[in-house]
């Protein structure tokens, strides 16, 4: 949208300003994607990571994530946000790893993720006593069970949701399923999460 | 209470009027967001990749002793193969000459059959003609005998020239 904006003004004022060249094109091409990725690599990362909980693998795909969207930014008519379009293209790129897995499992990969109980260990220093923190720790551990058991795309689905606050209609335009498709993710999602809380699984 | 915590307590009561899943889903988050924070601004070592050279030879001899062993095969195989039609050649070879073998022995015996039949020949070439002349004789009588009458003259003069 930003880029619409910015050469229908350089339109408008086409026969006062000087024709833009190429080389400034450019040069503002990149300027509004360094500003891109300086504003969305945190949230890219953070979804990946707790998509892979792997630090490494979710570093490395971020990056590709980016070099990606860099080859293809000139493609972008900004018909969503740029954050949608990025996480479409981490969502993709986290396929193909999981694809490549699959298909190389004969291949020594080394697999970093870490466990369950050690994602759980981060939580932030609140003003809460020592027991609350104990109960949130559990239930952080309860939902990371649930969350490894769900199928990927009810794991995307429910991260994009819960951890990255997207609204329904951006997550249908990322994962590229209809909103009804999405909602009955979460429902799945979220059904799994109770169990596990409940302890019935 | 920031926005974001705001905006995450609308969504999830929204969604979970359940508090203790609302509860536990706004722990996860603030857990993975802690996380993601902690490890994004850390400072990054970075790795010389290791190279496994022990590998590529590995796969470089492993590749080496296949294609070995399917050049070994395929010449052990044309070998075979060779020594195979050398024998068949041989055992065909064999066969001719026998063959060849019991021919000549059979032209050496036919010359003794044939000084038997040639010392029996005079009588039997004798018998031959004798029938020869009687069957022509007997031909001749009925011939003449069907030759019309007003012919007789006619045939009374080729026998007197005949004679003559």
């Amino acid at each position: 949208m930003r880029r619409m904006g910015t050469s229908t003004k350089s339109m408008a004022a086409g026969t006062a300003v000087k024709p833009m060249t190429a080389d400034v094109a450019e040069e503002i091409a990149a300027r509004e994607f360094a500003s891109i990725v300086e504003s969305h690599r945190p949230q890219i990362f953070r979804f990946l990571l707790a998509s892979l909980r792997d630090v490494d693998l979710a570093e490395t795909l971020t990056q590709e994530c980016f070099l990606k969207a860099h080859r293809n930014w000139k493609h972008f008519r900004g018909d969503s946000t740029a954050m949608t379009w990025l996480m479409r293209i981490a969502i993709n790129l986290q396929k193909d790893h999981w694809r490549n897995r699959r298909l190389q499992f004969w291949r020594h990969t080394q697999a970093n993720a870490i466990g369950v109980d050690e994602a759980s260990e981060w939580l932030p220093n609140g003003e809460r006593n020592a027991e609350q923190q104990i109960l949130a720790r559990e239930q952080v551990a309860q939902v990371w069970k649930a969350v490894e058991g769900l199928s990927e795309r009810q794991r995307t689905v429910f991260l994009l949701r819960y951890v990255e606050e997207r609204e329904l209609s951006e997550i249908a335009r990322a994962t590229g399923l209809s909103e009804g498709t999405v909602k009955a993710h979460l429902s799945r999602a979220l059904g799994r999460v109770r169990a596990e809380l409940r302890g019935t699984r | 209470m920031s926005w974001r915590d705001k905006l995450a307590g609308k969504v999830l009561t929204e969604e979970c009027d359940d508090p203790v899943v609302a509860g536990a889903l706004k722990h996860f988050k603030a857990s993975v967001d802690a996380w993601s924070d902690a490890t994004f601004s850390r400072p990054r070592m970075v790795a010389k990749p290791a190279r496994h050279t022990w590998r590529l030879a590995a796969s470089w001899a492993l590749g080496c002793l296949l294609a070995a062993g399917s050049l070994a095969g395929a010449l052990y195989a044309r070998h075979v193969q060779q020594e195979s039609a050398r024998i068949e050649a041989m055992k065909a070879a064999i066969r001719a000459a026998e063959q060849k073998a019991s021919l000549e022995r059979k032209a050496a015996e036919q010359p003794v059959a044939a000084t038997v039949v040639s010392k029996r020949q005079p009588i039997a070439v004798k018998s031959a003609t004798n029938e020869d002349e009687n069957l022509l004789a007997t031909v001749d009588s009925d011939v003449s005998r069907q030759v019309p009458a007003a012919m007789e003259p006619l045939a009374q003069m080729m026998e007197s020239d005949g004679t003559n």
